[in-house]
């Protein structure tokens, strides 16, 4: 029965200090709202930056998502003249590197060798200037998960042999006029004539990686490509088997590579390989110290708050002696008294804490507007919401403490008599 | 036995100096007594109104109210037995500005168990009988002194305490709304309330049946009101120069 009653009663006295606290503020109305203040930009800001926060990682998350978190980059690295390389020469990655590569490192789903160039396409009087002619070997497909909308897909024959066939994205396609399903039309890319065999998709346009030009692209095989333009300076794009191994695949592409490439111990690699899972966890990493140390800055802000409250809370308590007298003369206890300042005190705080708020999202909608922030996705998370308030109300809390101890221990002769 | 009050002493330390505000005071008041507790300032009089109504603990000696010794009661076991046992009668009326009369009168009933469903119509006939059945909306400064003096009333009469304790409820009145208040503690004791009023003046003491007068910490006499000076026939010339002022 007590277990029941205990905890009623509490939460009536609670309910109860919270009318008469409410009945406070409402009463001084002007100094509550100044009061406030400090908890107000406090409880704005931080919500502010967490919503900012938010908002970028959800676009970077989207972006590196498009990307692949489970891709790799290989690419060479010029890191000038060294023991093993006196004059600084620069070893671009050859393709004959990878040979092999995926007996030797089993975290490696697939990868492909790749070379670029920029080249005109031309279909009959239609041409396209600037469009980069990548050669990709036939694992394009799986590493980087474009589909082919009409035709076919590379074959390795079409490596082996080094075909004259090329795959056009669809803005390409569009663009010079070709019919829905070109497959078996021509086109002239620089100054070689191509067969058509397929149509992949547009690339998935990204917010943050701007990749720059038209949009339009078009694809031959690597053996095509290295045909063309020697088989020097290539890149590779890699995927491992899931994003947790990438450390691993990482380790066992570099430990391949320097054996290929005939790297002595004690060498630094000539070579880098990114691994997008590490930029996505160096991202997490700044944005969650960014937060921290807006959370910090917040605190300050709180803290200056919060004595801001004790200051008021202390006034109101010399203000008001005689009637904490009268209370207590008629039956409050001196825990009664404590919890009902404790609790004015606390609700201002959340009375700030929801000012704030309102004004976070005032501010969000204010970075909204700036464009190319990247912020168009930001909102305020629950949990931030959910910090606010906690903060808010320990501020409260910790900072009307003091005043509340004072009001609770006042002596009702004393104060009964108090002018 | 309302209240029985054994050697009680209260003793102050005021710098170096100890004072003897209640040096050995015993007192017996029964059920549905009406006492008047006079003396000078100094003479300790309002020392024992603050131990009678648990505001204070003496030094030595023991506070039986109701049979129950509360000399060693905790502060809050205090408040407990101050919002259930003791009406408070102030000479200041210490209404609380901003709430309606009614909400003052029912403030003792915040801080006792009682459920909140019985409170407004108990702080209403409260209300009633003070006879302010018709003002209970009023705020305290919409209100005249006798007004508020008996929202005051009503206010300490709400958990039918033990006693009344009225520390000089008419010093900010005039002498009509004086005879106003005080005909209504002849009342409430017609009605059985115990009442312990500290005054010093001799009209309002006149309506007590029991003089105690406080000397030095001291009682220095307790009669019924018949057998002490104020019971007497006031001699004309001061009853001239009181009526006068």
């Amino acid at each position: 029965m007590i277990l029941v009653r205990l905890p009623l009663a509490i939460f009536a006295l609670i309910l109860q200090s919270a009318f008469l606290a409410l009945g406070q503020i409402w009463a001084n109305k002007t100094r509550s709202i100044l009061t406030t203040i400090g908890i107000v930009i406090g409880v704005a800001s931080v919500t502010a930056v967490i919503a900012a926060l938010t908002g970028l990682k959800t676009n970077v998350l989207t972006d590196f998502e498009n990307l692949g978190t489970d891709k790799m980059f290989v690419e060479p690295d010029y890191r000038g003249p060294s023991k093993r390389n006196p004059r600084g020469y620069f070893f671009g990655l050859h393709a004959a590197d990878f040979d092999g590569m995926l007996d030797h490192c089993p975290d490696v789903r697939a990868f492909t060798r790749q070379t670029e160039q920029m080249l005109t396409a031309t279909n009959g009087t239609r041409s396209q200037d600037q469009v980069p002619v990548q050669a990709v070997e036939p694992s394009w497909q799986q590493v980087e998960n474009r589909n082919v909308v009409v035709g076919r897909t590379f074959s390795l024959i079409d490596d082996q042999h080094a075909r004259a066939v090329c795959l056009i994205n669809a803005r390409l396609r569009d663009r010079l006029g070709y019919p829905a399903d070109p497959a078996g039309d021509s086109i002239l890319l620089g100054s070689r004539r191509f067969r058509i065999i397929g149509v992949v998709e547009n690339r998935t346009e990204s917010s943050m990686f701007s990749f720059g030009g038209n949009g339009m692209e078009a694809f031959i095989p690597f053996g095509t490509g290295v045909g063309s333009r020697q088989n020097e300076n290539i890149g590779v794009v890699a995927v491992c088997r899931s994003p947790q191994v990438a450390d691993e695949a990482k380790a066992e592409l570099a430990f391949f590579l320097r054996h290929k490439r005939r790297i002595p111990v004690g060498e630094p690699d000539d070579f880098r390989v990114e691994v997008v899972e590490q930029f996505l966890r160096e991202f997490s990493n700044v944005s969650a110290t960014i937060t921290l140390v807006a959370t910090c800055v917040v605190g300050i802000s709180l803290l200056v708050g919060g004595v801001g409250i004790m200051n008021i809370m202390l006034v109101s308590v010399s203000e008001r002696t005689r009637e904490i007298g009268l209370r207590k003369a008629v039956g409050a206890r001196p825990s009664t008294i404590l919890l009902q300042f404790l609790v004015e005190a606390t609700m201002l705080c959340l009375m700030g804490g929801l000012i704030g708020l309102l004004g976070g999202e005032g501010i969000l909608s204010a970075l909204k507007q700036i464009p190319d922030a990247h912020l168009d996705k930001s909102y305020i998370p629950a949990w931030a919401v959910a910090l606010a308030f906690s903060f808010a109300a320990g501020v409260g809390l910790i900072f009307g403490m003091f005043p509340a101890i004072k009001a609770a221990r006042l002596d009702p002769i004393e104060a009964l008599r108090h002018e | 036995m309302v209240i029985r009050l054994e050697n009680i002493t209260r003793h102050y330390k005021v710098g170096p100096e100890r004072i003897r505000a209640l040096d050995g005071v015993s007192l017996e008041i029964d059920r549905n007594e009406y006492v008047a507790v006079m003396g000078t300032s100094g003479s300790g009089k309002s020392t024992l109104m603050n131990i009678l109504g648990c505001l204070d603990r003496p030094t030595s000696g023991a506070y039986a109210l109701d049979g129950k010794v509360t000399t060693k009661l905790s502060g809050g076991a205090l408040a407990k037995v101050r919002n259930e046992r003791i009406g408070f009668v102030f000479q200041s009326f210490e209404l609380l500005p901003r709430l309606s009369a009614l909400a003052n009168t029912e403030l003792p009933l915040l801080y006792s168990p009682a459920a909140w469903w019985g409170r407004r119509a108990r702080a209403r006939h409260a209300m009633k009988t003070v006879g302010l059945g018709d003002r209970m909306r009023h705020r305290p400064n919409q209100l005249s002194g006798g007004q508020k003096q008996r929202v005051a009333i009503a206010r300490a009469l709400i958990n039918k305490p033990s006693i009344l304790l009225a520390d000089e409820p008419t010093g900010n009145l005039d002498s009509a709304t004086t005879d106003e208040i005080l005909g209504l503690f002849d009342e409430l004791h017609r009605s059985g309330q115990t009442i312990i009023l500290v005054t010093h003046e001799p009209d309002v003491a006149r309506h007590a049946r029991r003089i105690i007068r406080m000397k030095d910490g001291r009682v220095q006499s307790d009669l019924p009101v018949d057998a002490d000076v104020v019971g007497q026939q006031v001699p004309a010339p001061l009853a001239a120069v009181e009526g006068a002022a």
